[in-house]
């Protein structure tokens, strides 16, 4: 029996490790050819550099390039999570807090949005920005963005806002608090939590966003990490190593952002999935 | 006009039961001229919070696709006055062309595959990694990292990885004796699709583990157990029990495997572009093409329109029929209970 838990017990671990090595495989070896010489790639694609050539890396750092495209990125993502989730926090305070006509149908129409996936949108997004005259400016991509964050942000918060008791409420109306004092200086300090988790979706999807930066900006000095990871590729094509490199150090931040908020992304994530 | 007017939350209400016992603020009866004004103000100040939200969202959610149904009505290249009006021609064209047909089956092919082959790997996973094993919150933490990398990044590690003749997957089949397998990968019509799933399942297996982890956590310990004093062996609690109950899980699955099928662009438009002769092109892809590389925005905002049409109809037939039993307040159910 015992001997029979052990050979399971062993082959479960054997198996983990094959899905771990197909997970991380790709992701060492373009780690490591970094380091590589292009002509090294094709001579020796499995083992550790001869010599480690940190040439491919420390090029692409002192690029100004490079920091400009991480700075946009950035800067897109906190511009989209504010308005996201300050929109969102209103219109789920409005809509889990207060009994009025057509509260059902308000919420019924943000929900709809859910199902629109953003390919199907970027054309006529991209005619209606052209007519704003929104084209290669940030709010270009950020305003549309936020929108389409609406959906699943609003249904977690309003899932939020409705666990919060009505006593705390009435308790501060007694106090002579306003419906916007009270919003401001009482739930969103409660709703701390569920507002980071929806940060952190709302950072993650943009960050990640590539149709919509790719079509808004023709400019490249606005250009974000995604679009700028396929322009270094077409441009550098032949220099398999310094394209890992480069894609390399475009993981990092993404990577970096998931070791810090592992625990919201993934309960945002599933909670979202769930509740849409 | 009561109407328009918060309607009270305690005493005799018609709406759901639901909304009854929920922690709105009560609101009294107007019952005088002056609490109907209140009630007014009070209107006006929730509206207030819906206004930043509701604008967004008609501006750059709704109005595109009113923009689109309107020029899929027009042949136009996207510059000067829209004034060719050809009626559904454009949509007559679509359903005619080969390539677009194609584009709905490659769809479809990677909805199969990703139900039948990554849905059940990814819970595989997950239920190996719901056991005790040493190590496995690292583990969790490894196959979910994929999901949260662009894209774009994927794309062009695995164009790095397949690269003809210099990739490692030709070095890797080389080393394994299946030099028939060299060069083709995405270079091949033939191979363009699976390899293309495969790089999908690498980036996405991870998310649908979390989700069905999740699920596998909300079942309770007693019940295995029940079913383990009643003599059912480890296949048996998983096919009779764990499967059951994880139902609505896999539902939710499917329907963002699907969804992400029918958006699918990123990926593939980095990877091959939709080639090598159109044999991993996508419906957004297409519609990418036609819009933004050859002008034919009226034709290409056709094809947004299908793109619309097939999820609105899938999602509301889904939640319909598939998720009926699963979620409260869902969006055909939400406006009429």
């Amino acid at each position: 029996m015992n001997a029979r838990r052990a050979v399971r017990g062993l082959s479960t671990h054997a198996v983990v490790w094959l899905i771990a090595a197909f997970v991380a495989g790709p992701l060492i070896y373009a780690v490591i050819s970094g380091f590589k010489s292009t002509s090294e790639l094709t001579t020796n694609p499995f083992g550790l550099p001869a010599h480690w050539k940190t040439g491919n890396y420390t090029g692409i750092l002192g690029d100004g390039m490079f920091w400009r495209q991480i700075a946009n990125s950035a800067g897109i993502a906190i511009g989209t999570t504010l308005c996201t989730v300050a929109a969102s926090a209103m219109a789920a305070y409005a809509l889990a807090r207060y009994a009025f006509r057509g509260r059902e149908l308000f919420y019924t129409l943000f929900t709809i949005g859910l199902m629109f996936p953003f390919a199907v949108a970027v054309l006529p997004l991209f005619l209606l920005l052209r007519t704003f005259d929104l084209l290669d400016n940030p709010l270009g991509v950020i305003l549309p963005q936020a929108a389409f964050g609406l959906p699943m942000t609003i249904i977690i918060l309003r899932g939020f806002f409705r666990t919060i008791p009505a006593e705390v409420e009435e308790a501060a109306v007694m106090d002579g608090c306003g419906k916007f004092r009270f919003f401001w200086k009482i739930l969103l300090p409660m709703a701390r939590p569920a507002l980071g988790t929806v940060s952190v979706l709302a950072i993650v999807a943009s960050w990640n966003n590539f149709f919509l930066p790719l079509l808004v900006f023709n400019d490249p000095k606005w250009q974000t990490i995604p679009v700028g990871v396929q322009q270094f590729q077409g441009q550098y094509s032949t220099d398999y190593a310094l394209v890992l490199a480069y894609i390399v150090l475009a993981m990092v931040p993404a990577l970096a952002f998931y070791a810090v908020a592992e625990r919201q992304l993934i309960g945002g994530l599933t909670a979202g999935a769930t509740k849409g | 006009m009561p109407s328009s007017v918060a309607t009270p939350t305690k005493g005799p209400v018609k709406g759901p039961a639901e909304e009854r016992t929920e922690n709105v603020v009560p609101v009294r009866p107007p019952a005088t001229a002056r609490s109907l004004l209140r009630g007014l103000a009070s209107w006006a100040s929730v509206a207030w919070f819906l206004v930043p939200a509701l604008v967004l969202f008609l501006v750059f959610v709704l109005a595109p696709i009113a923009v689109a149904v309107r020029t899929g009505f027009f042949k136009w290249g996207g510059i000067g006055p829209m004034d060719d009006f050809v009626g559904f021609e454009n949509y007559t064209k679509l359903f005619a062309d080969q390539v677009f047909l194609g584009d709905m089956g490659r769809g479809l092919y990677l909805i199969v595959l990703s139900i039948t082959v990554q849905l059940p790997f990814a819970l595989f996973t997950a239920v190996l990694l719901n056991q005790k094993l040493r190590g496995r919150a690292v583990y969790r933490m490894l196959f979910f990292a994929p999901y949260i990398l662009s894209g774009v990044v994927t794309a062009v590690l695995f164009t790095m990885i397949f690269l003809p003749g210099d990739g490692v997957a030709d070095h890797l089949v080389g080393a394994l004796g299946l030099e028939g397998l060299q060069g083709k990968w995405l270079a091949e019509p033939s191979t363009v699709m699976p390899t293309l799933f495969l790089v999908m399942t690498w980036k996405y297996f991870g998310f649908h583990m979390m989700l069905f982890l999740a699920g596998l956590q909300g079942i309770p310990r007693e019940i295995l157990d029940a079913a383990s004093i009643d003599g059912a062996g480890a296949w048996q609690r998983f096919r009779y029990v764990t499967l059951p109950l994880l139902g609505p899980t896999i539902r939710i699955s499917v329907f963002l495997s699907v969804i992400g099928a029918i958006q699918l662009f990123d990926l593939v438009w980095v990877m091959t572009a939709g080639g090598p002769n159109h044999s991993s092109e996508t419906m957004a892809l297409s519609m990418f093409q036609f819009g933004f590389k050859r002008y034919q925005v009226g034709y290409a905002s056709a094809i947004s329109v299908v793109l619309f049409m097939i999820s609105l109809v899938f999602s509301l037939f889904y939640q319909r029929y598939v998720l009926r039993r699963d979620l409260s307040g869902a969006v055909t159910t939400g406006g009429g209970r």
